[in-house]
């Protein structure tokens, strides 16, 4: 139902149902927001967003409050800017003045919103915390004293993720976000996701960065450091450099990991192709056992590390493949060094990840050789942008560079793992020809593509059909897994990915991405299938040429030394 | 606590339903002095909630503790009433008097002091209560002799 209301002396309509917030969106007007979160309940928990409201004697927040008939509203009235810059003064009362220092330095909210409200000087004088900065996890590092109680971390981690690894403790002034019995990060619920550092608004979260140990990796003249990239790191890299999406981001990323010192930058995509032949050769052996199925996927470490403490004796089903970032460090460090006339253990290989979980994955004792580290150090994208500007690399003068190293040539399908669906799709055009002999009719499944969380598609390969899913935002697999313990048995295979839509929108890429960002990262991946040649993995002469000289074949006896896991080492904190 | 323990406290509870949560707790406390990290898993696993989510609201209540207190646990209040009648003068005294820090336990674990809110029985304020013993109208004299009879049983 419509109706009228007044919304700084100008009527405007509106419908039953909706939030005052909802309204000014609508129309174009800003108020300031600390614990609002698009698309989640709004909690009103920050008081930032209040405004006055003819005849209610206190002022209310926008974000929860709904609208009704005849109701009139002011904004930026001198009682509701007085308000909010007091909120804004309290928050700053027992803040550490410390921005220069900070990761968030020019990115975060509570800067933002000082600003908007004009604050000059600290009024009031609060308790400073003093609370250990807490850097026991590998991938995310807290910083409670800069934490602002906004509530995000511990929404997102609940409905997104469905893992529940933080809370508020204790209650009143004394209360903070924290582990069970205030533990550090390191806890096995958490799985290193980094949502929670995409929606902190300060920089109470952020990565653990590895850029120390990458530069001094680049300037020692003893090591031989070469660089690998998540598919989702072109697709999205030119975000904060104002480069446009394009076929040729790709060859000016790698002409400026080379600008760096890089002495070879390997594209991902190649492992993921590699990923899909032993995937695929595993699935068509366990079709014919009728054994381990649904075949989940295993390729994102939150995911892994989410089945392994929340349903372990779901662990058999999990593919035995090791992910794309650890099997292309392994192939770096045992074949292509050699070939470069390199000692394994001058190597330094880093990643370049959407992702800070990665950064765990690598460092588990099952992702090693006895001490050797496949991968030695991850960055995230964000890392990696503050390396070219630190390192200066002017994009816009740099020559485009083909992949003509080792490993150079990937397939599409490869390039496709980015996205939720995408590995899934990828995999299924493999399996096909593996199974057949015969290429899907249309290599494009339209249903295992979109921002939903949950896609299902029926696919036919010969005279069989094949019920799959893709699912992303843990939350999901958490409601899949409970479906199939209690009885659903009609998947064959299911992919899942941690980060909502996938790697494109992880925990380690651009701080404040929205869902234009989103939609642009996947559709620059999905022009790249469009576009490309090379569609299938099983067609990628990298791939075809590695089988014929080292591997023999998917799924032989080097394969499983070299590309999966022992997953009986159990996955050391 | 053993997990049969945890087990069999949790079966006196017929339905596993989250309104559940604090009545075990309290339970589980009253037979184990404290809750621990293993308490709080079972319970989690047996009300479907993460162990995390029953720590934040433990924490929330005064009455939850989380390690083991002292063979004489003492409790004062300090709600609005007691305080009138100088709980704070109190405390202070309790703490130098038995050299334990409210929200800590001696070093020999015997004694262990705690701030509680009101506890209810704002007219015989100052209120003190020694494990399950409550003090009522508590007066200088009273507190000083309440201090040495613990340091006696304690030494
Ligand atoms: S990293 Fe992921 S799982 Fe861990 S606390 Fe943050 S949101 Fe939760
Ligand atoms: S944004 Fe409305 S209360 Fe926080």
């Amino acid at each position: 139902m419509l109706f009228d209301i007044e919304i700084n002396n100008q009527p405007v309509s509106a419908k039953r149902g909706e939030t005052i917030k909802n309204v000014l969106d609508r129309i174009g007007i800003n108020v300031p927001t600390l614990c609002y979160l698009n698309g989640f309940t709004p909690t009103g928990g920050c008081r930032m967003c209040v405004v006055e409201v003819d005849g209610a004697t206190e002022l209310v927040p926008s974000c929860s409050h709904p609208v009704t008939e005849w109701m009139k509203i002011r904004t930026h009235s001198p009682r509701v800017l007085k308000a909010r810059k007091v909120l804004v003064e309290l928050l700053l009362a027992s803040h550490h003045d410390d921005c220069l220092y900070c990761d968030r330095n020019g990115m975060c909210g509570l800067q933002n919103l000082a600003a908007e409200m004009d604050i000059r000087e600290r009024k009031y004088h609060g308790k400073r915390q003093h609370i250990q900065v807490d850097r026991a996890c590998q991938s995310i590092v807290r910083d409670p004293a800069k934490c602002v109680l906004c509530g995000r971390c511990i929404r997102v981690c609940d409905e997104v993720m469905g893992v529940s690894a933080i809370d508020v403790i204790g209650r009143g002034c004394d209360s903070k976000i924290g582990t069970t019995y205030n533990k550090g990060l390191n806890i096995n619920t958490c799985v290193k996701c980094g949502q929670c550092i995409m929606v902190c608004p300060t920089g109470a979260l952020s990565e653990k960065s590895q850029l120390q140990s990458v530069l001094e990796a680049l300037n020692n003249p003893e090591v031989y450091p070469v660089i690998q990239f998540s598919p989702a790191v072109p697709a999205s890299v030119g975000e904060d450099l104002n480069i446009k999406a394009s076929k040729d981001i790709l060859n000016l990323l790698r002409a400026a990991l080379k600008k760096m010192g890089f002495r070879q930058v390997f594209d991902l995509s190649m492992a993921a192709d590699l990923t899909i032949m032993e995937e695929a050769a595993e699935f068509v052996e366990r079709m014919k056992n009728r054994d381990k199925l649904p075949m989940l996927t295993s390729c994102c470490p939150s995911w892994v590390k989410f089945l392994e403490t929340g349903y372990p004796d779901m662990l058999p089903k999990l593919s035995g493949c090791a992910s794309p970032q650890q099997m292309m460090g392994r192939l770096i460090k045992n074949n292509i060094t050699s070939a470069a006339g390199q000692k394994a253990e001058n190597i330094f290989v880093v990643s370049v990840m959407p992702c800070t979980a990665k950064k765990y994955e690598a460092d588990t004792d099952r992702m090693k050789d006895g001490t050797t580290r496949m991968v030695d150090a991850v960055i995230t994208t964000r890392e990696l942008i503050k390396l070219i500007r630190m390192l200066g690399i002017d994009f816009s003068s740099l020559e485009p560079e083909a992949g003509a190293t080792h490993f150079g040539i990937r397939s599409s399908a490869g390039n496709l793992f980015g996205i939720s669906g995408g590995h899934l799709e990828g995999l299924l055009r493999s399996i096909s020809f593996l199974m057949s002999g015969q290429e899907l009719s249309s290599l494009k499944i339209s249903e295992l593509r979109g921002l939903k969380g949950r896609k299902e598609a029926r696919i036919k390969i010969g005279k069989v059909i094949f019920n799959v899913a893709a699912v992303s935002g843990l939350a999901n697999a958490r409601v899949l897994m409970e479906e199939i313990k209690t009885g659903r048995d009609d998947f064959s295979i299911i992919e899942v990915m941690a980060c909502p839509n996938g790697c494109i929108n992880g925990g380690g890429q651009k701080l404040n991405s929205d869902e234009k960002n989103i939609r642009s990262r996947m559709k620059a991946i999905y022009d790249v299938d469009e576009e490309e040649i090379i569609r299938v993995a099983h067609k990628n002469p990298a791939i075809v040429d590695l089988y014929e000289r080292f591997l023999a074949k998917p799924g032989s006896d080097r394969s499983k030394e070299l590309l999966y896991v022992n997953r009986t080492k159990t996955a050391a904190e | 606590m053993t997990k049969e323990k945890i087990e069999s406290i949790l079966a006196g509870y017929a339905t596993n339903k989250k309104e559940g949560l604090l009545p075990i707790l309290q339970d589980i406390q009253a037979q184990n002095g404290y809750l621990t990290e293993e308490i709080l898993a079972e319970v989690g696993k047996y009300l479907n909630l993460p162990a995390n989510k029953i720590y934040g609201v433990a924490t929330f209540y005064d009455q939850f503790r989380f390690s083991p207190c002292g063979q004489f646990h003492i409790r004062i209040c300090r709600g609005t009433s007691c305080h009138l009648f100088g709980s704070s003068t109190y405390l202070e005294r309790l703490e130098t008097g038995l050299k334990v820090k409210a929200g800590h336990v001696s070093r020999d674990k015997k004694v262990s002091i705690e701030i509680t809110s009101c506890m209810g029985a704002c007219e015989s304020a100052p209120v003190i209560r020694v494990n399950d013993e409550y003090h009522t109208h508590v007066t200088e004299e009273g507190l000083k002799a309440l201090i040495q009879s613990i340091k006696e049983k304690t030494k």
